[in-house]
């Protein structure tokens, strides 16, 4: 084959890097980590490997959700200027190679899953890449500016499986962890979204910011702040946490409730003058890491 | 860079990759078993 001078990438394999890029790593980080501690704080813990495969297992399944997401979304990402460098939407990747290789991703992690651990917490699994991509992605986010309400359950399921991956079964402190996370997303991403909505304007999501409007998006922000918290409190005031936990949730909580009433009561409307908003997602991601890992230093500690 | 040999490389790299991936799926796969044998060491 004579030698061809480089100007079309599309032509090209992709790079690895970019099939690493399509499981959106970063967001992992926050997935692995709840999942981990979901598996930590159950009463009874696995073997080692079986632990470290029920965390790998959840890790490749958030994989092939944000490679499926990515999948669906390359014309949208196309359009905002925090995606367009997408492996997809710039050119890298053709659209079949990622939907191959989220759909495998995602038949592989619930296989060894239910072959590692238990099949309860492979259809856990299962029932979060599906309510991801087919709920939350294709259905609820260009639908309604209540997306991020239903959808946040699909990212409120990996401390539910850890747990499960653990013990075979559900109990109650899983589940209020998973309300936890699902409370928990809202204000997180009505904040980012706020000051990023110019973005979602031009791609046509209908984010609450874009669909009510700022002032309103920010009064929701606090309202959903209060059951957040209350759900943060309950593993304490249910007697299936100690003192430690009871005692850190209550001021972790009471500094997001300060940081969302101060976006409450901001009015600026350009991003630039948006630093309530700002420091509200930067501290919400701390809030979570901060909780969860308390949560299981809690068990540990008093048990 | 020449097409053919950015292609080449490409496929190099996701050749090593996965052997790489596959080799650890085979390690784990074997700790996997011995831990549900519940064989003790």
């Amino acid at each position: 084959m004579p030698a061809i001078e480089l100007t079309n990438p599309a032509a090209l394999p992709a790079d690895w890097r970019d099939f690493l890029a399509l499981t959106k790593p970063r967001v992992m980080y926050l997935v692995v980590f709840t999942g981990l501690c979901g598996l930590l704080a159950a009463p009874v813990l696995p073997p080692a490997v079986l632990g470290f495969t029920a965390i790998l297992c959840i890790a490749l399944g958030a994989g092939a959700c944000g490679a499926l997401n990515q999948w669906y979304e390359a014309d949208l990402d196309a359009k905002m200027r925090r995606t367009a460098k997408r492996p997809l939407p710039d050119g890298r990747m053709d659209r079949q190679s990622a939907l191959h290789f989220g759909v495998g991703l995602a038949f592989f992690s619930v296989l060894l899953m239910g072959l590692a651990t238990n099949w309860l917490a492979a259809i856990f699994l299962a029932a979060s890449i599906l309510f991801y991509v087919l709920v939350y992605t294709v259905w609820l986010k260009p639908r309604t500016p209540q997306n991020i309400v239903i959808g946040g359950a699909a990212g409120a399921f990996p401390p539910l499986i850890g747990w499960v991956a653990a013990t075979g079964h559900v109990s109650a402190l899983p589940l209020l962890l998973f309300a936890i996370i699902f409370l928990w997303t809202p204000p997180h991403f009505w904040a980012l979204s706020l000051f990023v909505r110019s973005d979602y304007s031009a791609a046509g999501i209908p984010m609450l910011p874009v669909v009510a409007g700022i002032h309103s998006t920010r009064r929701q922000i606090l309202l959903y702040s209060l059951p957040m918290a209350a759900a943060a409190m309950g593993p304490w005031l249910l007697g299936l946490t100690g003192p430690i936990y009871g005692g850190c949730a209550a001021v972790l909580s009471f500094v997001f409730l300060v940081l969302a009433a101060r976006v409450a009561s901001n009015s600026a409307t350009e991003p630039a003058e948006m630093a309530p908003e700002k420091k509200l997602f930067a501290y919400s991601v701390f809030y979570l890491f901060a909780l969860f890992a308390v949560l299981v230093a809690d068990r540990w500690l008093t048990a | 860079m020449k097409l053919e040999d950015e292609v080449v490389r490409r496929q190099r790299d996701r050749a090593r990759i996965t052997a790489l991936l596959l080799g650890a799926f085979v390690v784990l796969l074997f700790f996997i078993t011995i831990a549900k044998t519940g064989i003790n060491w």
